[in-house]
């Protein structure tokens, strides 16, 4: 009696083995249809359907077009300093977020001139070298500063290749809620950090765009169909310092 | 022997009297105290994101926990912010949360003795009040002289 209690339970178990196993595989393969791996809709469980913030599937990137950016136009300079609370800076020592370079080819005389500001790096030797970690980079890509654990070392400052990083000497005052600046932290360049959460851009390249330039262009360099991933396969655009191997986020269109 | 005995309870009587008027004048004193109590201006806004005496407590807390959300992870205008508690906060006279010593964070933090820097970076004021006089709007184009003041930048080969 026992005996056969048991061999009907062991029945049942089976039953219920094979009902769970062939469960499995129909979630699974409902799951993995043409196109999706299970890698990706982990992620997308993991960052939800609307994502607020940083977006690990999203690269931030620039490009800017050499070509039709004029010398001594300070459009994206005035627009960035308004934008974060920065003074016009008068010394060398003055925090600089973006300057425009004026270059010229010995060899050919042409002359060219390209604002430069923090590349975004996707190996960033500041953050390599910060001792503390307050120099990081998002999961978009994005190089920022954390002021909170910055102990202003200035060693990312020696490391960055661009000069992109500033050191704030003097007590500030009037600074904007949305860029918090102090004494004794390093900062640089955050692409607008603080507009991209909000779906906006930079306020170099919507300045840029409005003063009817249009040599600045932001976007996602991970969307195939964002209007930066179609310049920069259709056009030739590079990066300054490619052969430090650093894959900046930032490139250049007509620079040569 | 009665009038010993008679002096002696009007002296006591008399001691009495004295530690009294003593105890009240010293309770008076602390009432009225030399030392300013936290003047907390009625807020702006319908409710704070905690009750007062959790605020109280562990606003320090909330705050420092937003703080590396916003900047690591880009989660802004949340429930927490820095931002918010400054919009609700900031006096109707100053205009500031941390200017004048009668200000919402200063009042409290000088009468508990907690030195506090959040405001040596961020702004004390709604992003209203942000712009002072004179401050340059948008950028004067191409008359003005900040260009690199930099070394110049070594472009690189290809």
């Amino acid at each position: 009696m026992t005996h056969d209690q048991d061999s009907g339970a062991n029945q049942a178990l089976s039953g219920r083995r094979a009902f769970l196993g062939l469960a499995a595989a129909g979630v699974g393969g409902v799951l993995i249809a043409p196109g999706i791996h299970l890698m990706e809709v982990a992620q997308a469980s993991a960052l939800g359907a609307a994502p607020v913030g940083a977006n690990a599937r999203r690269r931030w990137g620039l490009l800017i077009d050499t070509t039709k950016c004029a010398s001594g136009c300070n459009d994206c300079v005035g627009a960035c300093n308004a934008e974060n609370g920065l003074a016009t800076p008068t010394r060398p020592t003055d925090a600089q977020w973006i300057r425009k370079v004026e270059i010229k080819s010995v060899s050919t005389g042409r002359a060219q001139s390209l604002p430069v500001m923090c590349q975004h790096c996707a190996q960033p030797p500041c953050v390599d070298v910060c001792p503390t970690g307050a120099s990081f980079k998002r999961a978009d890509g994005i190089v920022l500063v954390d002021r909170h654990s910055c102990i202003g070392c200035r060693y990312c400052v020696m490391a960055c290749p661009y000069q992109a990083r500033s050191f704030v000497h003097e007590p500030l005052t009037a600074q904007k809620p949305e860029v918090p600046r102090g004494k004794g932290c390093v900062e640089g360049c955050t692409l607008c950090v603080h507009r991209i959460d909000g779906g906006g851009q930079p306020a170099c390249v919507e300045a840029c765009a409005s003063a009817g330039h249009h040599a600045m262009l932001f976007g996602d360099l991970n969307d195939a169909d964002s209007e930066i991933s179609r310049r920069v396969r259709e056009v030739a655009s590079r990066t300054l310092r490619p052969d430090l191997k650093l894959d900046p986020g930032v490139r250049y269109q007509g620079l040569a | 022997m009665d009038g010993r005995r008679r002096t002696l309870l009007r002296r006591v009587a008399a001691g009495l009297a004295c530690a009294w008027v003593a105890s009240t004048a010293i309770a008076q004193a602390a009432d009225a105290s030399r030392v300013p109590k936290p003047v907390i201006e009625p807020a702006r806004g319908q409710a704070c994101v905690a009750d007062p005496a959790f605020m109280r407590r562990n606003h320090m807390q909330l705050l420092k926990h937003q703080r590396d959300e916003t900047v690591h992870l880009g989660v802004r205008d949340a429930r927490a912010s820095l931002k918010g508690c400054i919009e609700c906060h900031a006096s109707s006279s100053s205009g500031s949360v941390a200017q004048a010593p009668g200000d919402f964070c200063v009042s409290c933090h000088s009468f508990a003795a907690v030195k506090i820097d959040c405001f040596e970076c961020h702004a004390s004021r709604p992003s209203s009040a942000t712009q002072p006089p004179g401050h340059p709007k948008t950028g004067t184009g191409m008359a003005r002289p900040q260009g690199a003041l930099r070394l110049p930048l070594v472009v690189g080969t290809r």
